[in-house]
């Protein structure tokens, strides 16, 4: 059984349809990378998974581990496993990250009837994962994201992810904004992430991501739908020859 | 937008689970209806009061009858029918109470849901704290109790008095201590202040006295937690805090009242003085029963706080969080009358369902080198409004005279308002004035990153609100913080705790 099933999603925005009849299997233990190009739907995608207000889900199915996805609420989908890294995170002022990396892990844990960590084991959690991704402990307590450069935040996902373990990650555009240096970094804590029982979908415009972290798919999607599936070898015919190819698929 | 929606009838709910609504049964013994020369007379006699306060009622219930409401804040309410409002109840037996065993057993049980400790022995328990790790948690509180319109216990009053700090019921000091009394009450808040000051100066039947003298620094947060219990009762209590050389004094006030269809008056005066090199911070946590999501019932709460920055360098500093009462007029405020002295103001605001707010602050300038400072942070939800009225005014002689205003508004869904009114006055050329103000929605890309997260739709309203208000948080007694932070989560969303 795949970990992600979605079959033939319709999803509408502002009444206007943007994913137009979407396919997707997604087992444990896979990466997927997913390109195309502005506007196909990329991001909307991600947030109908995450359960984002403001979607109209008109016809489909997307299951996860077997489960009817659509009718979770979004924090029931959080605790179940689905992270969202998103394109462009929000700054919430006056909370620090530390507290918002506390309040979610325990919101999550109480979801599955797990024990709160003691406060010594979670900062011991947090300070292994923030040093493998470099970040400063002065970091953690500031405002959620609030003064982060656009590769600090992205780091930031990252930290949460990791912190959070989730079984499925959504990395939407996690490598725009990083610097050579950055993108190194948060490529090891995602390939440090891989593991059989995890999948990963990767939204990404660059093939260098897909360089560190390397996907056993790579689909295109244009004009709301994938209109083409192949492996890492898709990623450098893409960055060679552009998308004009597959939007006449589409 | 779905989340959003939740939000908001989540909040309408609100109403229905007001936590302090129980009501308690006692017998008590009221003072009839309605108000007049009598009713003055008897409530000075019920106090066994000498004979110039009851001429000073006297005088201020005349003065009153010659006063209109104020009209000006933006709120909206029926006439009140100030003949239909008793103006004295006492809960039963009516002698005086000299330990806390012979205090109604029925109003320590309230007190004791409320969580708020009247047993000293409660409170000493358990082992004192090593020097250098104090536990907040343990740490003493002096509470006074006002119920209805009598203060029925006050504890620690013997270590407090070792200290040479005075704290009791108002209507003991004026047997006790007349002539501090006389000199001090009336003197920030005349009688003929305004309507509402001008009732309470005439109908008050009790409240907190605080005496902290020369070059005392008081050993323990003072407490008041006001409860209203009585139907159809006003609620007229009356603090008088005066600071003397030198001294400090950190004072909490808490209020709850049971939850009721009829709307019920509160007119209560609070009074600071700091003397030179004094410093006074006056804590508040009001929660009210604001009315039920249909928007019945519920208190108002029409209130007059000012302190008088009597001495050079004294301070004063006000914070409130404000989350109940139906209608809130309430503006604690600073005259700055001695060089260097200093005021401030720090407030959370929060309305919801059918509630109406007009609150803020008065600083006035009028010694040389003055400084004051106004943090408001209000958070409008439900049908709810939501008004800051701020005065800032330098006199002419006030050379030096400085403010900083921040005043920033939330929203929380479309049905609300919130509205900065600020009055600035400057008469004189050296003053520095700052004013920011700012007015948000609480995001909907926010709340979905925190729910994504894994947070409920509750908790992430919690979370940011809490991160909205947090400048202000910090501003209160630890003891406090935590409680004012559980009670802003509570009144928003009506569904935890
Ligand atoms: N809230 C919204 N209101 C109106 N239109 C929207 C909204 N969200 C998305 N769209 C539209 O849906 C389409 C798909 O947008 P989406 O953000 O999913 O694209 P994307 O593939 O992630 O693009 P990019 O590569 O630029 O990030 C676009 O045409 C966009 O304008
Ligand atoms: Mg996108």
């Amino acid at each position: 059984m795949a970990l992600l099933e979605i079959r033939d999603l319709h999803v509408g925005v502002e009444h206007r349809e943007v994913i137009c009849g979407l396919d997707l299997n997604v087992h444990a233990g896979e990466v997927h990378a997913i390109m195309g190009p502005n506007g196909s739907g990329k991001s909307t995608l991600s947030h109908v998974i995450a359960g984002k207000p403001g979607y109209e889900v008109i016809d489909g199915q997307i299951l996860f581990k077997g489960e009817d996805l659509l009718e979770m609420d979004p924090d029931e989908r959080a605790a179940a496993g689905v992270f969202l890294a998103f394109q462009y995170p929000v700054e919430i002022a006056g909370v620090t990250t530390m507290n918002f990396l506390r309040a979610a892990l325990n919101a999550q844990r109480k979801a599955r009837d797990q024990q709160e960590f003691s406060t010594p084991e979670f900062l011991k959690r947090v300070r292994k994962v923030a040093g493998s991704l470099n970040i400063r402990q002065d970091m953690l307590k500031r405002g959620v994201n609030v003064g982060f450069s656009g590769g600090e935040k992205k780091r930031n996902e990252i930290l949460q992810m990791a912190l959070l373990e989730p079984s499925l990650c959504i990395l939407d555009e996690i490598d725009s904004g990083l610097d050579i240096d950055a993108l190194r970094i948060v490529a090891n804590g995602i390939n440090g992430l891989r593991s059989p029982e995890r999948a990963m979908i990767v939204i990404t415009h660059y093939r260098r991501l897909l360089d560190h972290v390397v996907p056993d798919v790579v689909h295109v999607m244009s004009k709301g739908r994938i209109v083409k599936s192949g492996d890492k070898e898709l990623a450098l015919e893409l960055e060679a020859c552009g998308y004009g190819q597959f939007e006449d698929a589409a | 937008m779905v989340a959003l929606q939740e939000t908001v009838e989540r909040v309408k709910r609100i109403g229905d689970q007001y936590r302090y609504g129980f009501e308690t049964l006692i017998d008590s013994e009221k003072a009839p209806k309605g108000l007049s020369e009598e009713i003055v007379k008897f409530i000075s006699q019920k106090k066994n009061e000498p004979a110039w306060m009851l001429q000073w009622r006297l005088k201020a219930y005349r003065r009153w009858l010659t006063m209109t409401e104020p009209t000006w804040a933006r709120v909206e309410y029926p006439k009140i029918d100030f003949q239909d409002i008793y103006y004295y109840a006492a809960p039963k037996p009516k002698k005086t109470v000299t330990s806390l065993d012979e205090i109604d057993p029925e109003i320590l049980k309230t007190y004791e849901k409320l969580g708020i400790p009247l047993r000293e022995v409660a409170m000493l328990e358990g082992v004192e704290p090593k020097v250098g790790e104090e536990d907040p948690a343990r740490r003493k509180i002096a509470v006074d109790a006002v119920f209805d319109s009598v203060s029925v216990a006050t504890t620690f009053k013997a270590e407090l008095k070792k200290a040479g700090v005075i704290f009791m019921p108002i209507s003991e000091a004026i047997r006790e201590h007349p002539e501090l009394v006389q000199k001090y009450l009336g003197s920030v808040v005349p009688t003929s202040d305004n309507f509402y000051a001008t009732l309470n100066s005439a109908v008050f039947s009790d409240g907190s006295f605080v005496y902290v003298p020369p070059g005392v620094r008081c050993p323990m947060e003072l407490s008041t937690y006001f409860r209203i219990n009585e139907r159809n009762t006003g609620q007229f209590e009356r603090t008088l805090i005066i600071a003397d050389k030198g001294s400090y004094v950190s004072y909490l006030e808490g209020c709850t009242a049971p939850q009721r269809d009829e709307n019920q008056l509160h007119a209560a005066v609070v009074e600071l003085v700091a003397v030179d090199d004094a410093e006074i911070k006056y804590s508040t946590v009001q929660n009210w029963y604001p009315g039920n999501s249909e928007g019945k019932g519920g208190i108002y709460n029409f209130v007059t706080k000012r302190g008088d920055c009597r001495g050079d360098r004294s301070k004063i500093s006000w914070t409130q969080v404000e989350t109940g009462s139906a209608i809130t007029w309430k503006y604690p405020s600073c005259i700055l009358r001695g060089d260097n002295s200093s005021g401030e103001f720090y407030s959370i605001a929060i309305s919801n369902g059918f509630q109406q707010v007009d609150s803020g602050t008065k600083m006035i300038h009028l010694g040389k080198n003055t400084s004051s400072r106004i943090i408001s942070k209000g958070i409008a939800a439900g049908k709810s409004q939501n008004t800051y009225r701020g005065l800032v005014t330098a006199h002419r002689k006030a050379t030096g005279a400085r403010n900083f205003t921040a005043c920033d508004s939330l929203l929380i869904g479309d049905k609300c308002g919130a509205h900065t009114v600020p009055y600035i006055e400057a008469k004189n050329s050296s003053a520095t004035f700052e004013h920011e103000a700012t007015t948000s929605k609480i995001s909907e890309d926010v709340l979905f990153y925190c729910i994504q997260r894994g947070l409920s739709q509750e908790e992430a309203v919690g979370l940011v609100v809490n991160g909205f208000v947090k400048k202000v948080l910090q501003k209160l007694p630890m003891e406090f913080a935590v409680e004012a932070q559980k009670l802003i989560s509570i009144s928003l969303d009506g569904s935890v705790g």
